[in-house]
């Protein structure tokens, strides 16, 4: 394996360890609730009325 | 299966899984289920009657501008994740505003090729309005506007603003000057893509520009075997996201639609999940020039 490969590889896995991290970091502090609350009600901004 | 019937079955299927609730465009209402608290990896307005997701950045601007919290490590992770997995593969197989783009590119019209620094706009737009705006500019509650969703998003005014207040005479009545800026940009930009392929794409997406800095490191990579390249251009010329793939097979600006792969008389271009050294061997290509040579 040639060292640009090794480090290629070594960032993706770092990327994906930091993105696991997040979403379980913001799931636990209920950010989920707030996009559910967000996605289920018309979004006025979105449709141009906001 | 040709690579192209195959990216459009596949585009189709995403779009209409993510858009699964169709019978809500007659009643005009939204779905309310536990899906819509995942988000789209795709650009998918979330008030659009038959969106299944959550718009991630719809999501990400909302978070951010809520008075809780000031960043969504929830939705910068999942992009992150889909990112770094996959790259701007979303944009080219899955995104159901990236189906719409290509189907108005079909019209029959002359075509045009975008001057690159256009495609800078983007980032711009990625930082001023997704990152920037939602916090910095709140109300005395704390609370900010997704200004991205607010000002630009052609999108969300296709998906989600027409269908809602072709269903809702109240919200009709309550349109004025920003319904009818947003109405504009969209006109604009279905124009501009009759012209320009996937020109939202190209210029405006910031769902596009996060993808774009992930593809250069994305595992779902293209591969470029020089050993096997006659450096003929068709890859180049066929490209309509305007890449040269041998040059630059991780540009910001490939959708890793396969078309270039498609078109090497070599098959010396490969799309896939590999954790094998990008952009292998190199050579002269001296042998390759010859044969290039004899082939043109």
């Amino acid at each position: 394996m040639q060292p640009s490969n090794k480090k290629r590889i070594l960032v993706q896995c770092a990327f994906l360890i930091a993105a696991v991290l997040m979403i379980v970091h913001g799931t636990g502090r209920g950010e989920i609730a707030t996009v559910w609350n967000k996605a289920v009600n018309i979004c006025l901004e979105c449709i141009g009325l906001g | 299966m040709k690579n192209a019937v195959k990216r459009k079955l596949i585009q189709i299927a995403a779009f209409g899984f993510t858009n699964s609730h169709m019978t809500n465009f007659v009643s005009g209402k939204l779905y309310t289920g536990k899906w819509k608290q995942f988000c789209n990896p795709g650009l998918n307005c979330y008030s659009c009657p038959a969106a299944t997701l959550a718009c991630p950045i719809g999501a990400m601007q909302a978070v951010a501008g809520s008075m809780q919290y000031n960043f969504s490590f929830y939705v910068v992770g999942f992009l992150l994740a889909v990112g770094v997995l996959l790259g701007r593969f979303i944009c080219g197989w899955i995104c159901p505003f990236g189906l719409v783009q290509e189907l108005f590119y079909k019209i029959p019209s002359p075509k045009f090729r975008l001057p690159r620094i256009f495609t800078f706009v983007k980032y711009g737009i990625l930082v001023v309005f997704v990152v920037v705006l939602p916090v910095a500019a709140t109300d005395y509650m704390g609370m900010g506007q997704p200004a991205f969703c607010q000002y630009i998003c052609p999108a969300g005014t296709l998906f989600g603003g027409l269908p809602m207040t072709a269903t809702h005479p109240e919200l009709r009545a309550a349109t004025g000057f920003l319904f009818g800026l947003k109405m504009t940009i969209l006109i604009l930009t279905v124009l501009a893509c009759v012209f320009i392929f996937r020109f939202f794409c190209k210029t405006l997406c910031p769902l596009g520009a996060i993808y774009g800095l992930l593809n250069k490191i994305s595992i779902y990579h293209l591969d470029v075997d020089r050993h096997s390249c006659i450096k003929c251009g068709k890859c180049a010329h066929t490209c309509k996201m305007d890449v040269d793939p041998v040059k630059t097979p991780d540009s910001a600006e490939c959708i890793r639609c396969g078309a270039c792969a498609a078109a090497c008389p070599r098959q010396a271009i490969r799309l896939g999940f590999r954790l094998s050294e990008p952009h292998a061997a190199q050579n002269g290509g001296a042998d390759s020039r010859t044969e290039a040579n004899k082939l043109q």
